[in-house]
């Protein structure tokens, strides 16, 4: 198939950036998304001039290091998937793609397709983790049974892979769900249970000093998540701030 | 031969590693503090390695070239880590995992190491429970397993096919608490570009800012290489882009010996090659051989049907299919090691029977385990087991709930739906067993520099087990090099701060700048990715599967053009201080350029056939694997003279005392 395809370019950081076009030809239906991008790059070498910067790197779903705003959607039109994930197969002969990086002001374009994600660092940085060392004094790992459905729930909410998708999608640029994702896997598991208080507080407050927006529940979040992630994370996020709050007053 | 020291403790080999934790060198508490120490790479081996050094004191500078420690391409491992704990009770002990690790290998792994490997397994399995990692769970709330290649026992601990994702994002955990609690500095987006060498031993490196281009230097008191394994040379494989050796080969030019570069591991159950600009390839996990039986058709008049698209493998009745799997290996059937497999499917596609248009796939089908758990769910629920449509509802309802996510991945590639119809999975390079050589204490040659995880050499011999690589990493990055390299840097105590304004700083500065304005400047006629591409296929053709005399030597030859080529043709647009993949990537494909004659040098000079090298002058009747023992009971470790086709030979024999050598069975 024949594309067109508009592509923000942005040099760096400082630059203003804006939308450019370009046509690429003999676009095979089971190549990706990403190797589609990659045959326009090698064009765009041979022709001298600079290839078009995008993050990516398990392309299989999974690292959550690709991104890109496709025709207004995170991580294009199919559901359930990631940029890496999608095939042209979804796309049909004399298609026009828009192609943008995701936007949020706590994510800062670094070039072209690329923003700057470490404000999800950060939040991890804040509480997203138990507080055990790593020194290998621990107790059996069958010591503590946890009902396999909270353990469950808990892999469900820890399969987060970080890519902002959630972000770009909200109206708000509210990071609720991906922050609810992380609170919610130790929240449902007893070795997270002790600092859940803590935990959550603080990369509640995390999430709020890097300027993400406020949770409006509009759900857009969940509808582009590739990983399927749920709101139910966010009611739960929800409850365990009120129980912290509550429980730090007396 | 001075060098190579394994440095093997004395004693019982149950007790090796116990007595020797007693009797090394320690750091006391305050002095910890004194010292810096920098790990490249943030995967499983170093993530955990990071947030166990700053979690004793350390001060850690950790460095990896994606925008989070959590992308590591550790993330993508799906199916499971093994370990001894025998929750099952079905027989596994801490000797059974060494040994089958040690056999696995076929043989060429050192025992010591294999054994402390075993020894420590379990713990990893607390640890990571502990730290909150959701692993799978049976209906009682304790750990489940799965089995896995080359094993007769259930020793594999799994979180649905994302096992490494979810083993990785507990190192990251760990490291984000040592991150804010400021003992480890974080430098994502960072590339090491060079190791640097101060009066013999290793004392900092050269980074390069991706993002700004900007050209650092830092110091350390020791060096931990963690940037995993070199798969990528053969352009395709089912490791991350960015994946890379460039690392690896950095210090091995800086005097770190490279052992057995030629033991490639090729994965039995990948997604085949779809078309010529594919960019990677995509694993289906080893786990789906606990379910899923390999097949191609028995009669000819069958294949060329089902290429014509006039019949569907469905059709095909079971008399009329080969399970050749079944049919040589009858002990472990689909569940032979990965060599095996690999070879067994290429051995009939060469005959002929591939099953899709290029002739290179065979099929993985889950129509008998669909029926087998619909049954048994339709028998506990109290269903009619004669009912087809229901049985095959229950059963599908079974398999999702074991490789959702993995059926999911295919459909989305081949659009397929593997429910279905059989799977379609070829051979693809997954793993590299060679590496840096490391001593028991898991440093290189070069005294204070560390290699761990997939980076180094040690423990899995010629052939890697499934869900060994996990273990690896975790077992080197949590409970071995915290420990062994305070042995080393007991001396550095009263060192005090590495200063970068040494001259040995400088002039690795100055050689790594010089390169990069060499690729700016050259203004070529073609993309680093052309080259890569060029170098994979020779790679493939000739170093892959099968190995001979005649394809090793002229690939040899076909490296140094493409080298020589590569440095007077490459292209690489835009400058040098700001963010350039290409650039990054030219760096990367150079060191590939170079790393492959040793390769092919290594796998030339090995004679014999042994794990995943698999020499065919050296085969059995039968075509299996003919090892010698004899000649090649040996680690080939290569010491770089200036160039890689000049490389010296060093050989670490290896002694087996603990386990008799035999010819590797599966029958
Ligand atoms: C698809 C797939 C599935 C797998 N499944 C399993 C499984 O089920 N079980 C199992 O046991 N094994 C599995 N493996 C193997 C296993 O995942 C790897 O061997 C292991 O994760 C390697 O870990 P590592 O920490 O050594 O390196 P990696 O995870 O590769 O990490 C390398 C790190 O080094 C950094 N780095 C590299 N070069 C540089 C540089 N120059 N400068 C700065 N940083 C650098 C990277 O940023 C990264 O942080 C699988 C592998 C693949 C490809
Ligand atoms: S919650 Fe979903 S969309 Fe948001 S970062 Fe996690 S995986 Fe991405
Ligand atoms: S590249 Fe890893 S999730 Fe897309």
């Amino acid at each position: 198939m024949n594309l067109t395809l508009k592509i923000w370019r942005q040099k760096n950081a400082n630059d203003k950036g804006s939308m450019v076009d370009y046509q690429i030809s003999d676009v095979s239906p089971d190549m990706s998304f990403l190797e589609m991008l990659d045959v326009l790059n090698e064009d765009l070498i041979t022709k001298d001039e600079e290839p078009v910067a995008f993050d990516h790197d398990c392309r299989e779903g999974i690292c959550g290091m690709c991104s890109l705003h496709i025709n207004g959607e995170p991580h294009g039109p199919d559901k359930g998937i990631t940029t890496c994930q999608l095939h042209m197969r979804s796309f049909k002969n004399g298609d026009t793609i828009y192609i943008e990086p995701f936007r949020a002001k706590a994510f800062p374009i670094i070039k072209d397709l690329i923003v700057d994600r470490s404000a999800f660092e950060r939040i991890q940085q804040s509480g997203g983790y138990v507080s055990v060392n790593t020194s290998g004094n621990t107790q059996d790992a069958n010591a503590i049974p946890v009902p396999k459905e909270d353990a469950d729930m808990a892999f469900d909410a820890a399969t987060c892979i970080g890519c902002g998708a959630c972000v770009a999608a909200c109206k708000n640029s509210s990071a609720m769900l991906f922050t609810s994702a992380k609170v919610s896997q130790f929240a449902l598991l007893p070795q997270g249970k002790v600092e859940a208080k803590k935990r959550v507080q603080d990369m509640v407050a995390q999430m709020d000093a890097e300027g993400f927006g406020n949770c409006s529940n509009t759900g857009a979040c969940e509808a582009e998540c590739p990983k399927g992630i749920s709101l139910e994370n966010i009611a739960r996020l929800n409850r365990e701030l009120i129980k912290a709050k509550t429980a730090v007053k007396h | 031969m001075t060098k190579l020291d394994s440095k093997i403790p004395s004693g019982a080999l149950k007790d090796k590693w116990t007595n020797y934790k007693n009797n090394i060198n320690l750091v006391n508490p305050a002095n910890k503090r004194l010292i810096d120490v920098i790990v490249v790479g943030t995967g499983l081996a170093g993530g955990s390695a990071a947030a166990t050094l700053a979690e004793l004191g350390y001060n850690v500078k950790a460095f990896a070239f994606q925008d989070s420690p959590r992308r590591a391409h550790s993330i993508a491992a799906q199916g499971g880590i093994n370990a001894a704990k025998n929750y099952q009770g079905d027989g596994d002990s801490i000797y059974r995992l060494f040994y089958d690790t040690v056999k696995g290998g076929d043989y060429r792994a050192r025992e010591a190491n294999v054994y402390r490997l075993a020894e420590v397994s379990a713990n990893i399995i607390d640890q990571c429970v502990a730290q909150g990692v959701p692993f799978a769970r049976d209906y009682g709330g304790l750990l489940d397993n799965r089995s896995f290649g080359g094993v007769l026992v259930s020793r594999t601990f799994y979180a649905k096919g994302q096992t490494g994702q979810q083993l990785l994002l507990g190192a990251y955990s760990a490291m984000n608490r040592q991150i804010s609690r400021g003992k480890i500095k974080m430098y994502n987006r960072h590339e090491m570009m060079d190791v640097v060498i101060v009066d013999g031993k290793a004392r900092g490196i050269i980074t390069r800012d991706l993002v700004t281009g900007k050209i650092e230097r830092h110091g350390a008191h020791a060096v931990v290489v963690g940037s995993g394994g070199y798969g990528n040379i053969f352009f395709l494989s089912t490791n991350a882009m960015g994946s890379n050796a460039s690392a690896a080969w950095k210090i091995h030019k800086k005097g770190a010996y490279f052992a057995n570069p030629c033991f490639t591991q090729i994965h039995p159950t990948c997604i085949p090659v779809a078309g010529e600009l594919q960019a990677k390839l995509t694993l289906m996990s080893e786990s789906l051989r606990n379910d899923g039986r390999i097949w191609v058709p028995k009669n000819m008049d069958d294949v060329k049907a089902i290429r014509a698209g006039q019949l569907k493998p469905t059709q095909i009745p079971e008399e009329n299919r080969d399970y050749y799997l079944e049919r040589r290996y009858p002990a472990f059937g689909n569940l032979v090691p990965r060599d095996v497999a690999s070879r067994a499917a290429k051995e009939r596609c060469d005959a002929g029977y591939g099953v899709n248009a290029t002739g290179q796939a065979v099929y993985l089908d889950f129509a008998s385990a669909i029926e087998r758990y619909g049954k048994e769910t339709a028998h506990v629920q109290g269903l009619d087991e004669n009912d087809k449509a229901l049985v095959t509802k229950l059963g599908k309802q079974v398999i999702e709930n074991k490789y959702g996510n993995l059926f999911q991945m295919y459909e989305k590639i081949v659009d397929e739906n593997p429910y279905e119809t059989p799977m379609m999975i070829y051979p693809a390079v997954h793993y590299t067993m060679g590496g840096i050589w490391v001593d028991y204490n898991l440093m290189t040659t070069v005294p204070g520099l560390y290699a761990i995880g997939e980076a180094n050499f040690s423990d899995h011999g010629a052939n890697r087990l499934g869900a060994s690589a996990l273990m690896q990493g975790l077992a080197d990055g949590y409970f071995v090099l915290p420990y062994t390299i305070g042995d080393y840097l007991a001396d550095d105590i009263r060192t005090g701060p590495i200063s970068t304004d040494h001259p040995a700083f400088a002039e690795a500065e100055k050689e790594v700048v010089d390169r990069l304005e060499h690729f700016i400047n050259n203004k070529g006629t073609k993309s680093v990715d052309t080259f890569h591409r060029k170098l994979g296929l020779i790679m493939w053709n000739k170093c892959g599967m099968a190995r001979n005399k005649e394809g090793l030597t002229s690939a040899i030859e076909e490296i140094k053009v493409l080298r020589e080529e590569f440095w007077k043709e490459v292209r690489v647009p835009g400058g040098m201080n700001e963010f350039n993949d290409e650039l990054a990537k030219a760096g990367r494909v150079a060191d590939y350029l170079e790393l492959a004659e040793l390769f092919a040098k290594d796998a030339l000079h090995r004679e014999e056939s042994c794990g995943g090298h698999f020499r065919e002058e050296s085969q059995s009747e039968e075509g299996e694997a003919k090892r010698d023992d004899e000649n090649f009971k040996y680690a080939a470790v290569w010491e770089y003279t200036g160039n890689p086709g000049e490389a010296i030979l060093h050989k670490e024999d290896l002694v087996y005392e603990n386990i008799e050598l035999k010819t590797r069975s599966y029958k």
